[in-house]
């Protein structure tokens, strides 16, 4: 089959009709993947507010380096999500990646590097048995990686005890804490930043590739990704091992935070899980944006932080967490809703716009070049 | 074309006429928990003691009866399509006020159980409301109130509160023979649900809504009665967990639920017991399968003196692999829906 419209005319028509570059951008704020950019904003101007001395520049780039790891994590957990899937796992994978970093480096530099390779190896491992168990045994993926997350946990623990055992190299543990020094105006730039940027630059990257637009369609409807030709059990086992990777990750870099405990990464999946419908993406696929994801990870730790400064108990956190998720994500559901119905004014508007419908061409009924 | 779903719907449909296809999965789930109690017995005999000892069934059944009242529970609210992980919240939160309110006095036991029970059944409300009113998904709705819960637990209490008197104890240690009134109590709550599921209005709405939200609306079914139905049944289940655990230990705890792990374990037996996650196909009977599985493990590993921690490694193969066994038999024996795959057959390209 072929299309009807060649490619440039087809390009020149799709820009004809489109919205103003200002029009397009306040329209995405009112989605509720653009509205948590306001509110992550509303929660920074809220915190400087209270503590003038967060604004600076210094403070505000290691308030990125210490959400670094549960925002690779939420950005790990979106291909998942976005795909119609769960992964629970993530935080037993987190805590597995912390104890083999721990056991296996030892004061020996020279393991660094075979052992990093390892772990990454060990992370795709777990994503692939995941995803497989998912696609080709249609076991649900909730039940699969609850599984996984049992089992992990337990063999860390067994494996350890229970007790935090080992300490890497110091060369390790400077890629969660250390960065590049003397950079005028911020100080410092801590390594977590660099590789976050790295991550959410690599996501953004894929989610534009074919990869990632495959990946929503199945999320958004498996069956007919299916009868367009995607291989959907390939896609999703992808993104369980792209989930895995990213907890690997968000491990590498919580050694240098957290040190080598099996406690680390305990409630990281329902973190990140939370971060992610702050974003705005459903559950359930097939809709959100990646970076929203990233950005309800740093919502969330702005509210934390927010929190702390204003001298609320610590108790209370999860009690606050709990609200905000039920009261963002019941907006993001009222207004896709109205999104759906068209009842807005500015929809209106939008179906009476003059658009610019291509020209059918002579002789393409036939099908065929 | 080749893609699992088609390959899955080419294969020979005369596999499917077999023993094991014939079987609904309930059948399996009991097949299962046999296969589970000959392979424990034989274990259980090899280090010389016997697996249908009194004491032991006891034992067994005894384990069931915390994690049943919750498995319950949420198979209502599997089956009407959302999810409720608050549960052991709910149930730390019942133990508490059970214990607190009874302060060791007998007096207050009638009172205690109400204010308990009324107090879950409150979060159910309020849980149903949030998923059927505000179009909150189940998974976040329930998270969200979890954490509610915990944080004002969290901050309340530092430990163990308040205490049961002895008349209450008893409901936890006594039995009749070797089956603990619990597990009787239970076993009633089960069959009350049961029957509610299959004889009364609200339980084919439940497993309507369950199969498809939208068709049961526009069938004239009220969507929010059954899913607020189901959320505060199962919070009252899991009240009722609370306050045998507040029994069984004497006090009430803040953490008594969480450390259970009763919020997944109890979705784990669910789906254990051939319940669809996405609702509107299952069945209480399965569920208690699942749940006597999970018990007769736990039985077995103590048994064996298995480490504690090997055992979450077990329990977690042991829920993917069962869950597995019929997870794609569902799949193979769904009959093809235009002829003997003609249908898949003509879109090849």
């Amino acid at each position: 089959m072929s299309t009807i419209l060649d490619p440039a005319a087809g390009r020149e028509v799709l820009q004809h009709n489109r919205a103003g570059r200002g029009e397009r951008f306040l329209r995405g704020l009112r989605t509720p993947g653009g509205g948590v950019f306001i509110l992550l904003l509303a929660l920074l101007v809220a915190i400087i507010v209270i503590n003038p001395s967060f604004g600076e520049p210094e403070s505000l780039i290691r308030f990125i380096g210490r959400t670094a790891p549960i925002a690779i994590a939420a950005i790990g957990q979106y291909f998942v999500i976005v795909s119609g899937e769960f992964d629970l796992s993530m935080g037993s994978v987190v805590a597995m990646q912390v104890i083999v970093a721990g056991n296996l480096i030892g004061d020996d530099d020279s393991k660094v590097i075979p052992v990093l390779a390892l772990m990454f190896v060990l992370g795709a491992v777990i994503g692939l048995i995941n995803g497989l168990i998912t696609t080709l045994l249609k076991v649900p993926s909730f039940i699969v990686t609850l599984g996984m997350m049992l089992a992990l946990l337990g063999l860390v623990l067994f494996w350890t005890g229970g007790a935090a055992q080992g300490n890497p190299a110091d060369s390790f543990r400077q890629i969660g804490r250390g960065g590049i020094e003397d950079v005028p105006v911020l100080g410092i730039i801590p390594y977590p930043v660099i590789i976050l940027t790295a991550v959410a630059v690599l996501a953004f990257w894929l989610m534009r590739r074919p990869y990632g637009r495959t990946l929503m369609a199945v999320g958004d409807n498996d069956v007919a990704a299916a009868l367009t030709g995607a291989r959907v059990w390939w896609v999703r086992t992808r993104a369980f091992m792209l989930s895995s990777l990213a907890a690997t990750v968000a491990g590498i870099l919580l050694v240098g935070y957290a040190g080598v405990h099996p406690s680390v990464g305990r409630g990281y999946e329902f973190t990140a899980i939370t971060a992610v419908v702050l974003g705005g993406v459903v559950l359930g696929g097939g809709r959100g944006w990646v970076l929203s994801a990233a950005a309800g990870a740093f919502a969330l730790e702005a509210l934390f932080t927010l929190l702390n400064f204003m001298g609320v108990a610590s108790t209370w956190r999860p009690t606050v967490q709990g609200v905000i998720i039920i009261v963002a994500v019941a907006a993001a559901a009222q207004s896709w809703q109205r999104k759906r119905r068209g009842g807005s004014a500015a929809a209106q508007s939008e179906q009476q716009r003059i658009t610019a419908a291509p020209e059918p061409t002579e002789g393409t009924d036939k099908g065929g070049n | 074309m080749t893609t699992t779903r088609s390959a899955a719907r080419a294969t020979p449909t005369a596999q499917a006429g077999g023993f094991f296809a014939r079987l609904s999965s309930t059948q399996i789930v009991y097949l299962v928990a046999l296969l589970v109690m000959i392979a424990g017995s034989i274990l259980v005999a090899t280090t010389g003691r016997n697996f249908f000892s009194p004491g032991n069934i006891s034992a067994i059944l005894t384990g069931t009866s915390v994690l049943g009242f919750i498995a319950i529970g949420q198979t209502l609210v599997i089956l009407v399509g959302s999810l409720d992980l608050s549960v052991s919240y709910v149930t730390s939160l019942a133990s508490l006020i059970g214990a607190g309110v009874m302060a060791n006095r007998s007096e207050n036991v009638l009172s205690a159980v109400a204010l308990a029970l009324g107090i879950s059944a409150v979060i159910g409300l309020a849980n149903g409301l949030i998923v059927a009113g505000l179009k909150v998904h189940g998974f976040i709705a329930t998270l969200g109130m979890g954490l509610i819960i915990s944080g004002y637990l969290a901050t309340n209490y530092k430990g163990s509160f308040g205490q049961t008197p002895f008349s209450f104890r008893l409901i936890g240690a006594t039995g009749l023979g070797p089956v603990p009134i619990s597990t009787l109590i239970m076993l009633g709550c089960a069959t009350l649900v049961i029957l509610m599921l299959h004889r009364t209005r609200i339980g084919h709405h439940i497993y309507a809504v369950g199969g498809d939200r939208d068709v049961a609306r526009m069938s004239g079914v009220r969507v929010p009665g059954a899913v607020i139905t189901a959320h505060v049944i199962c919070s009252v289940l899991a009240g009722m967990a609370g306050l045998l655990l507040a029994s069984r230990l004497g006090v009430g705890s803040p953490t008594v639920g969480s450390q259970g792990g009763y919020d997944l374990l109890s979705i784990a037996a669910v789906v254990l017991g051939g319940t669809l996650l996405a609702g509107g196909k299952g069945s209480v009977v399965g569920t208690l399968g699942g749940v006597l599985i999970f018990a007769m493990l736990d039985n077995i590993m103590s048994v064996l003196q298995i480490n504690p921690f090997l055992k979450d490694v077990v329990r977690g193969v042991v829920i993917v692999v069962a869950v597995a066994v019929y997870a794609r038999r569902t799949v193979i024996t769904r009959p093809p829906r235009f002829g003997h795959g003609g249908h898949q057959q003509e879109l090849q390209p």
